[in-house]
C-alpha cells in the first residue's frame, strides 16, 4: 500500500532515491538540497538503502564519481543546486556525451553575484544546453514522482540521458506538505533493474569510454545526442502514461489550465505554476479569460504542445524566473522558436518576475496580464518586462 | 629445462600503434605500469585482468584514444583533465556493489595532478578508496605544447616560463605531490623513474597489492617538452636519478621518518654533477650561461633531500 507522510521536498527527493535504488550516490551539501544527501545518509546508516555514498570533496568530484560510476554500469545519483551545478557544468556535458542516465535532483536556487540561497530557475536553465533531459516539479509529490520517471527515462535505450529534476528552493525543498510515497514492488516494476548496454568497465569485456572525438566524427557524436534528446519525447510520454496507470497521478509535458477559452495563456514551471492556476481561478471569478500553462519537460522543449496551446490564445505571457543577459528569458526564446514558423502566431510576451527568492504576489500576476491584455489591444511595448522590480532602490 | 619466470609479465594492455612521440617515456610508464599491475591483480585476485583504468586529459589520454581506435586492451575511461580521482572514486564504489573483485587504476599527467587535479586526487585519497593513482610526471602541460606546471623544476624552459632578460625560465622550484599524497597518512606513497624499470614495477606492484589507495610519482621523459633526441629518454631519466634530481623512496602510511630510498649513495654524495643532466636537454640550455640559476637549483635539491631527511652533497 502506498504510504502518506508530510514531509519535504528534499525528503520527497532523498525518498525518491531510495526507492530508485541506485548503486552508487555521490554529493556535496548546499543549501537549499543539502537535506538530500543528509536524508541519504540515514538511509544508508539505517540498511535502508544498499547503497555506496560517497562523501565528496566537492560537486565537481560528485559528478565525476558518478560519472566513474555510471561509465562501471550501476544506476546513480545525486543532488545539487546553484553554484553547485555551476561547479559541474564542464562535466556535465561530458555525462551526456558519453551518455551516461545519471539522475539529479536540484533544489532550484538563485546563482551569485550577490550570493542568494532563495529560489530562481537560473541554476538549471544555464545548464539547459548540456544534454540533460529537464523535469521542473510543481510541489513535492511531483518532485518524487518526477526523480523516479527521470530514473526511467534517463535509461531507456533509446534515450540514455542523464536527467534532472529542479524543485524550488524553500518554496518546496523546506515546506512540508503531503507526499504519497509509492509501493517499492510497484517501483521496482515500473524502474526494472538497470542494465547497461554500452556503458559497463567489465575486465571480461574491456571497452574503452571517452575517447577523443576528430572532427571526421565529433559532429556525429553530437547529433546521437540531439537524437537521443528528440527520441525522449516519446519515452517521457510513455512513462507519464505508464505512471499514472501504475500510481495514478497524471503527468504531461505542458498541463494545461482552463486553457480551452483563454485569451491569455499565462506559461510558467515549477511551484509558480500553483500560484498562478490560483490566479487565474480568481479571475476567471471576475469573468477574465485567462488561462494557465506549466511546463513540465524543459528539455526536450515541448515544441508540438507549444504549438498546440498558442492555437488557443491571442496572448502568451511567459512568467519566468531566469535570465539571458543581453537576450531576455530563456523559456521566452524557446517558446518563440517554437512558433517562429507558424502561420498564424499570438504575441508572446516574455517577464522576468521572482528572481532570487522575491515573492511573486497576485499584484505581480496582474501586472503581467494587464500589460498582456493591453498588448492584445495596442501591440507589444517592450521586448522584456521586469516584473516587481524595485526601481525607486535603484 | 626450467623456465624461468620473466621478471617482468609479457602480458600486454597497451597494444602497438598509439600515437605518442617516439621515445616518449610516459608511454613506458603506461605499459611497464599495467603490466605491473596485473601481476599483482593476477597475485591478489587470481585474475590478471581484474582492473580498470580512470584517464586524466593529457598526452597519454589523447595518443592513446582516437576513436574509433584504441590502445588499451583493459576497461578504460577518460573523463576530464581534472577528475581521474575522483572519476576513479566512483568506479571503485560501483565495483563494489557490482561485487567486482579488483582495483582500480588512475593515470594523471603531472598538470592534472599537481595543479587542477589536486583537489580531487586529496579527497580520494582521504576517503580511503582502493585506487593506485600513477602521476606520470613529465615535467610540464606537454598535451597543449608544452607550458610550466607546478611539477617543472626550476630553471625549465617552457613556452609560459620562457627565458629572457628578466627571466631564467621557470621561477619557482618543484612541487612534490608524492609527499603532499604522504600527509594522508596512505598505505603506500612512493616515486619511480623509467630508468629503473625493475623498481616501477616493484613499486606498482607493491602498490597494486596494499588494500587503500596508493600514490606513486613516476619521472618520464618528454622528447619535445625537454628538448631531447627520442633515443636519449632513458639516459637522461638515468642521469636524474644519478645526479640527485629524481629521488626515488617509499613512503608506509605516511611515515616519513621510515622512508625507504633506493640507488641513494651511502655517503650521501652524489658523484655525477646536475650540469651532466642538465645538458642534454635544450630545457636547461640557458642555465649554461647563468651560473647562479644552476647553483640555486641545487640549492633546492638540496633542500628538497634535507625534507626527505638526508644530507647530500652535489658536485
Ligand atoms: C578544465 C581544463 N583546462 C584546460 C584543459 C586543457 N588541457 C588539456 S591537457 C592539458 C595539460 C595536460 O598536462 P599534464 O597533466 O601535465 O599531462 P601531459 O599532457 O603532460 O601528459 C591542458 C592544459 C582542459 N582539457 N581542461
Ligand atoms: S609530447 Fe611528450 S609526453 Fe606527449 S607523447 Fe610526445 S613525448 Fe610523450
Amino acid at each position: 500500500m502506498p504510504m502518506k507522510k508530510v514531509m519535504k521536498g528534499n525528503e520527497a527527493a532523498a525518498w525518491a532515491a531510495k526507492l530508485a535504488k541506485p548503486k552508487v550516490i555521490a554529493a556535496f551539501p548546499i543549501t537549499p538540497s543539502t537535506l538530500v544527501p543528509e536524508k541519504i545518509s540515514e538511509f544508508v546508516a539505517n540498511g535502508e538503502l544498499d547503497a555506496e555514498f560517497i562523501k565528496v570533496e566537492s560537486e565537481h568530484s560528485a559528478i565525476s564519481a558518478c560519472v566513474g560510476a555510471a561509465a562501471a554500469g550501476v544506476r546513480t545519483f545525486t543532488a545539487t543546486a546553484s553554484q553547485g551545478l555551476a561547479l559541474m557544468h564542464e562535466i556535465l556535458f561530458i555525462a551526456a556525451g558519453m551518455r551516461l542516465p545519471i539522475v539529479m535532483a536540484i533544489g532550484n536556487r538563485a546563482l551569485s553575484a550577490p550570493i542568494n540561497i532563495w529560489n530562481d530557475w537560473q541554476d538549471t536553465i544555464s545548464e539547459r544546453d548540456t544534454g540533460w533531459i529537464q523535469f521542473y516539479a510543481e510541489n513535492n509529490q511531483e518532485a518524487l514522482d518526477l526523480i523516479l520517471i527521470a530514473f526511467k527515462v534517463a535509461e531507456d535505450e533509446r534515450v540514455l540521458l542523464p536527467a534532472m529534476t529542479g524543485f524550488d528552493a524553500f518554496i518546496l525543498t523546506h515546506t512540508v506538505e503531503p507526499v504519497e510515497i509509492p509501493d517499492q514492488e510497484l517501483v521496482d516494476e515500473f524502474l526494472g533493474e538497470y542494465k547497461p548496454k554500452h556503458a559497463y568497465l567489465d575486465p571480461k569485456r574491456p571497452i574503452t569510454q571517452g575517447t577523443l572525438g576528430f572532427p571526421a566524427h565529433y559532429m556525429e557524436a553530437r547529433y546521437t545526442v540531439w537524437e537521443a534528446m528528440e527520441n525522449a519525447r516519446e519515452v517521457i510520454k510513455e512513462a507519464f502514461e505508464e505512471f499514472e496507470k501504475k500510481f495514478g497521478r497524471k503527468y504531461q509535458m505542458v498541463e494545461e489550465y482552463k486553457t480551452d477559452d483563454a485569451e491569455v495563456i499565462m506559461i510558467t514551471m515549477g511551484s509558480l505554476a500553483g500560484t498562478l492556476k490560483e490566479f487565474v481561478d480568481k479571475k476567471r471569478e471576475e469573468g477574465v479569460k485567462v488561462g494557465a500553462a506549466k511546463i513540465t519537460v524543459y528539455r526536450p522543449f515541448p515544441i508540438e504542445e507549444i504549438r498546440a496551446l498558442a492555437k488557443k490564445a491571442k496572448v502568451l505571457a511567459i512568467l519566468e524566473k531566469d535570465v539571458s543577459f543581453g537576450s531576455g528569458g530563456a523559456v521566452f526564446a524557446d517558446v518563440a522558436r517554437s512558433l517562429i514558423n507558424e502561420k498564424e502566431k499570438p504575441i508572446i510576451l516574455d517577464f522576468i518576475i521572482g528572481l532570487g527568492g522575491r515573492d511573486v504576489t497576485f499584484e505581480q500576476l496582474e501586472e503581467a496580464l494587464s500589460i498582456a491584455e493591453k498588448a492584445m489591444k495596442e501591440g507589444v511595448e517592450e521586448d522584456v518586462y521586469w516584473i516587481g522590480l524595485r526601481k525607486e532602490i535603484l | 629445462m626450467a623456465v624461468r619466470k620473466p621478471p617482468i609479465t609479457t602480458r600486454e594492455y597497451r597494444a602497438p600503434g598509439h600515437a605518442a612521440c617516439a621515445g616518449c617515456g610516459c608511454a613506458i610508464i603506461m605499459r611497464l605500469a599495467t603490466k605491473a599491475f596485473s601481476e599483482a591483480m593476477e597475485e591478489k585476485y587470481g585474475d590478471p585482468n581484474a582492473f580498470a583504468i580512470a584517464h586524466a586529459t593529457g598526452c597519454m589520454e589523447v595518443v592513446s584514444a582516437v576513436f574509433p581506435y584504441t590502445a588499451w586492451k583493459a576497461p578504460w575511461v577518460h573523463v576530464a583533465f581534472e577528475n581521474a580521482a575522483a572519476v576513479a572514486s566512483g568506479i571503485e564504489a560501483a565495483w563494489k556493489k557490482l561485487g567486482y573483485k579488483g582495483k582500480i587504476l588512475a593515470f594523471a599527467g603531472d598538470g592534472g595532478t599537481a595543479d587542477i587535479g589536486l583537489q580531487a586526487l586529496s579527497g580520494m585519497l582521504e576517503r580511503r578508496h582502493n585506487v593506485v593513482y600513477i602521476m606520470y610526471d613529465n615535467e610540464a602541460y606537454m598535451n597543449t605544447g608544452i607550458q610550466r606546471s607546478s611539477s617543472t623544476p626550476y630553471g625549465a624552459w617552457t613556452t609560459t616560463s620562457p627565458p629572457g632578460k628578466y627571466s631564467i625560465g621557470e621561477d619557482k622550484p618543484k612541487k612534490w605531490v608524492a609527499l603532499i599524497a604522504a600527509a594522508h597518512m596512505i598505505p603506500y606513497v612512493a616515486t619511480a623513474s623509467i630508468a629503473d624499470p625493475y623498481d616501477l614495477y616493484r613499486k606498482v606492484k607493491k602498490a597494486a597489492l596494499v588494500d587503500g589507495p596508493a600514490f606513486l610519482q613516476i619521472h618520464g621523459p618528454c622528447v619535445p617538452g625537454w628538448r631531447i633526441p627520442p633515443e636519449k629518454t632513458v639516459e637522461v631519466a638515468k642521469l636524474a636519478i644519478e645526479t640527485g634530481v629524481w629521488p626515488l623512496f617509499e613512503i608506509e602510511n605516511g611515515d616519513i621518518r621510515n622512508i625507504k630510498f633506493q640507488r641513494f649513495p651511502k655517503d650521501g654524495k652524489f658523484k655525477k654533477p646536475i650540469e651532466e643532466y642538465l645538458k642534454l636537454q635544450g630545457r636547461f640550455k640557458h642555465l649554461f650561461k647563468r651560473p647562479e640559476a644552476i647553483q640555486e637549483l641545487k640549492e633546492q635539491i638540496k633542500a628538497m633531500w634535507r625534507v626527505l631527511g638526508k644530507e647530500v652533497e652535489l658536485p
